[in-house]
């Protein structure tokens, strides 16, 4: 195992080490922090280390649309749920629900650190390079001298609109769908029939006040921890 | 010369298995979720080094995608958390137990 400073120069090898601890400090603040919005910013951290290791890796336009997609809209997004639903209070995680279950994930979690860090120390790029276009081409294929390099962009723009241009075109049925999806799950159902749903005993004019009852009718295996914490919402 | 791909691709092993760990400790449906964003910008992370590795473009193009992906399944994932809440007002992922046949 060569070092990290051998085969690079210094700022490389700065940069990357304060991304990696930052990704990893991220990473282990998600996982630990008993706070579902704590745990929503320590992912946005997560995505700026690796958004600065794109960088590194010559992956510009990525790393933007990282940090514009994920840090932007998927974690403002898991906020905006956070908050709509209200659960934005500490879990307890010294209760464990499964006897036996943290020790047995953690056994899992190394056994697969173990067999991917193994993985990562052989000598996997052996095949043939370049197969989708290359990562560096001469600025002449972009409009440039022929000195310069095109960047990235132009690289990556250039392979999607015509290697990959077929699951290009698929991503937006993708896209199409889940919007379908996401405005299908998150109607109110009781809105298409009151009479016919037995659940929607309550008005449809309150709906802040119609889990409540909701809840009580149906949940039968319900906690006194739970109904506590619903009082002190309905106070909020 | 930029580092090696191995630091890499170990620092994706690393992120990948904490969101692992995540996701089979955590009980919040919420942060399972935030895991498993996790897991997918480690794999993100390997497809970069590759496409370093390979000098080629195709590892980045699998990036977009798997970022499109992501996006899709945060929003369906999403809005089928938000339909079970509005049912139930459990935050772990036990009080979905009715599920089980």
């Amino acid at each position: 195992m060569h070092g990290l400073l051998l085969a690079s120069t210094v700022p490389d090898a700065l940069t990357f080490a304060v991304a990696a601890v930052i990704s990893v400090t991220g990473a282990l603040g998600v996982v630990l922090s008993r706070h579902p919005v704590h745990a929503a910013l320590m992912l946005i951290m997560t995505m700026f280390g690796v958004a600065v290791l794109f960088v590194e890796e010559n992956a510009q336009f990525l790393a933007a649309v990282q940090i514009i997609v994920y840090a932007g809209a998927i974690v403002v997004l898991f906020l905006f749920v956070i908050m709509l639903l209200g659960i934005d209070k500490a879990e307890s995680i010294a209760a464990e629900p499964l006897k036996g279950q943290r020790p047995t994930a953690v056994l899992l979690g190394l056994l697969v650190l173990a067999e991917v860090v193994l993985l990562a120390r052989g000598r996997w790029p052996t095949g043939a390079h370049s197969t989708a276009g290359a990562l560096s081409q001469a600025g002449t294929n972009c409009g440039l001298s022929a000195q310069a390099t095109c960047p990235n962009v132009n690289v990556l723009g250039q392979s999607i609109f015509t290697t990959f241009l077929l699951p290009f075109e698929v991503t937006s049925a993708l896209l199409v769908i889940a919007v379908i999806g996401a405005v299908v799950l998150a109607r109110r159902p009781h809105r298409l029939g009151t009479d016919t749903d037995p659940d929607s005993g309550t008005a449809p004019e309150e709906p802040d006040t119609d889990l409540v009852p909701d809840f009580s009718a149906r949940d039968i295996t319900a906690e006194g921890d739970d109904t506590t914490d619903t009082t002190q919402e309905g106070d909020q | 010369m930029s580092i090696n791909a191995s630091w890499y691709l170990t620092l994706a092993a690393i992120l990948f298995s904490i969101g692992a760990v995540g996701l089979l400790v955590r009980r919040n449906v919420i942060v399972m979720f935030m895991c498993v964003e996790l897991m997918l910008n480690a794999a993100n992370l390997t497809f970069v080094t590759f496409a370093r590795q390979l000098n080629d473009i195709g590892g980045q193009a699998a990036v977009f995608f798997v970022l499109v992906v992501a996006a899709a399944e945060v929003v369906v994932g999403l809005g089928i958390i938000v339909a079970i809440f509005r049912r139930r007002l459990g935050a772990t992922a036990d009080d979905i137990h009715v599920l089980k046949g």
